[in-house]
């Protein structure tokens, strides 16, 4: 199949490829269009693979995008972008999707990379006093802490499931959900792989959030 | 299975030009192509050694290499109401369902295109499973081929586990093999393919298909959706209507949209106004479909004094509308009711 015929995208450059962690990088390039927090784009290096989509990680007045990504070592896509250097070339459409709106206060929770639509709202200004719960299996892939730290302060929860310390919660995102009250009046923002959203929705119901004011986005 | 067999790739779900790349591979006459999908697809034979059109030593160089890879089902369960739910094992440990529905003048069967599903849609039992993996084009066809109806299924509908857009090009190898000449030979009239409407692969699909469309609507409004179909953000069914709208469907090809009933929820008069406007102008019908309460999930199913009314309402402003019988509930054989998910723990 070939999605790209049907798609507005441009060949744009790329600024950086920053390696953070073992497989995790942070794509930035040059920026062509203007975009929301919460949106995404389809990326590729050449039309033959279909695009694949990705949250911006950047705020919605920086003067690049940036790209937060995991290399899977089997996956089509993610071992061509870990390749790139500074001047290279990507094909990248348009932005799209709607996992835009913010309430007052919003919990935002995700796993992995699905940091990235709240890193872009928290950088862009939006959702007044956010929490934010981030999930993963080891410190590195904390990524974005410092201005997690900085702008949340203690509304800024980091989940470890692979090490213990004190530093952090020790266990995944759905057993801090379970041990720790809710707050029915607010909304809360999933983002990440299936499993976890599944997972994060049952338990925030199960503790009285009307599913109304669940709203996820699925990295499928 | 042994490491033997393991190893050896399943002739069964590929199609004539894989087929041909074989025998091309093999050094076997180019005809023996055709002749061995007529052996898969229409003589529906178990083992190489029945291709007796092909010379011994053809037979005894394939078998080198390949299988016809059938692989029976598990377990199977009956409902009152004579629908059957098929077990499957497929991959290394994964487990999909199957289920037959017969009636008087038609049996339809609906296949499972993935293990899980990614999509996390509020109301679906698949979806609280997770993904597990992509069904290969055997292990599609291999729910169809490898039940004891086979010959019976006048209909196949890809509504069970999974969505088949999330998996297209094996959906889209499963459906070629289904309707071609040198494959099943069904019109592509006898086959629904339904999904939550993932764009891309829906263009692909329309564009190479001639097979029926089913998309899951199941509410209008788009912040609405949105809280029960994740997919809604990324791409939005006023979205998916419009390229709808804008492809070039074959002749016969149908489009239908499924709408399950949730009391309260998506069953009012605004939504019956709202659905007039979204399909407005598309030849097309809606599916009412009555939803079978899941552990967990804060939805209930619309009473079926509602059910008649909507359908009415919407058949009486043009759009028309159906009520989808309910079958196969007692073995968790309904829609969105399939999971294996205690299975996947295991
Ligand atoms: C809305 C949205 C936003 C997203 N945002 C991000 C983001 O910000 N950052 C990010 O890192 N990712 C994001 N993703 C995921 C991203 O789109 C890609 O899926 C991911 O980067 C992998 O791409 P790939 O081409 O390397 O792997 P692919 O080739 O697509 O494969 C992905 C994985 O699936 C497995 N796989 C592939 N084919 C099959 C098959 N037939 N059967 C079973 N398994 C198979 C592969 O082994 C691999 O592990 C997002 C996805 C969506 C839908
Ligand atoms: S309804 Fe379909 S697409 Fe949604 S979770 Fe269930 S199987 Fe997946």
């Amino acid at each position: 199949m070939n999605t790209w015929n049907d798609l507005k995208y441009v060949e744009t450059v790329v600024i950086d490829n920053i390696n953070l962690a073992q497989d995790a990088f942070i794509l930035r390039f040059k920026r062509n269009f203007s975009f929301k927090a919460g949106q995404v784009v389809g990326l590729g290096v050449k039309t033959d693979i279909e695009p694949r989509l990705y949250s911006i990680a950047s705020g919605e007045n920086d003067e690049y995008i940036e790209i937060l990504y995991t290399e899977k070592l089997d996956g089509k896509l993610t071992p061509m972008l870990s390749i790139l250097r500074k001047g290279d070339k990507i094909l990248v459409t348009n932005p799209f999707g709607t996992f835009t709106e913010y309430s007052d206060s919003p919990v935002c929770i995700s796993t992995g990379t699905g940091i990235a639509p709240f890193i872009s709202m928290i950088k862009s200004g939006k959702g007044t006093n956010p929490t934010f719960i981030h999930g993963i299996r080891t410190p590195e892939y904390f990524y974005f802490e410092d201005i997690l730290r900085e702008k949340l302060k203690d509304n800024y929860t980091q989940c470890c499931s692979g090490l213990n310390s004190p530093k952090f919660f020790n266990g995944r995102v759905t057993k801090y959900l379970t041990e720790n009250p809710v707050n029915p009046s607010k909304k809360y923002y999933l983002c990440g792989v299936a499993e976890m959203v599944v997972e994060v929705r049952d338990i925030l119901i199960s503790k009285g959030i009307p599913y109304g004011n669940i709203i996820s986005e699925i990295y499928f | 299975m042994s490491q033997d067999i393991k190893e050896k790739i399943s002739l069964y779900g590929l199609t004539l030009s894989e087929i041909s790349a074989i025998v091309k591979e093999e050094g076997l006459p180019n005809f023996a192509a055709k002749q061995i999908t007529e052996w898969l697809y229409k003589k529906d034979i178990d083992s190489i050694d029945e291709m007796t059109n092909l010379s011994l030593k053809s037979r005894e160089q394939l078998k080198q290499k390949y299988i016809i890879g059938l692989t029976p089902s598990m377990k199977v369960m009956e409902s009152i109401d004579g629908t059957k739910k098929y077990l499957f094992k497929t991959g290394t440990n994964n487990f999909i369902e199957a289920a037959y529905l017969p009636e008087t003048d038609r049996a339809t069967l609906c296949v499972s295109t993935q293990a899980g599903c990614k999509m996390g849609c509020l109301f679906c039992m698949t979806g609280k499973q997770g993904f597990q993996a992509n069904l290969t084009t055997n292990e599609i066809l291999n729910q169809l081929r490898s039940i004891s109806e086979f010959r019976n299924v006048s209909n196949l509908v890809y509504m069970g586990m999974g969505e088949p857009f999330d998996n297209i090009d094996n959906v889209l190898s499963s459906l070629e093999i289904i309707t071609s000449e040198w494959g099943y030979a069904w019109s592509p009239k006898r086959v629904t393919v339904s999904s939550i409407g993932i764009i891309p692969a829906m263009q692909t699909f329309l564009e190479k298909s001639n097979c029926h469309l089913a998309i899951s609507l199941h509410n209008p409004f788009d912040d609405e959706r949105r809280q029960m179909m994740p997919i809604q953000n990324v791409y939005p069914i006023q979205k998916v209507i419009t390229e709808i709208k804008k492809a070039d469907l074959g002749r016969q090809q149908r489009v239908s949209f499924e709408y399950i009933m949730f009391d309260g929820i998506n069953d009012t008069d605004r939504h019956i106004k709202e659905m007039v406007k979204l399909l407005g102008g598309l030849k097309c019908r809606v599916n009412l479909i009555r939803f079978h309460a899941i552990p967990g999930t804060p939805l209930n199913g619309t009473p079926d004094a509602r059910i008649i009314e909507f359908r009415n309402a919407l058949t009486a402003k043009g759009v028309f509308t159906t009520v989808r019988a309910s079958r196969g509930q007692d073995i968790q054989a309904a829609c969105g009711l399939l999971s294996t998910k205690e299975m996947v723990k295991k």
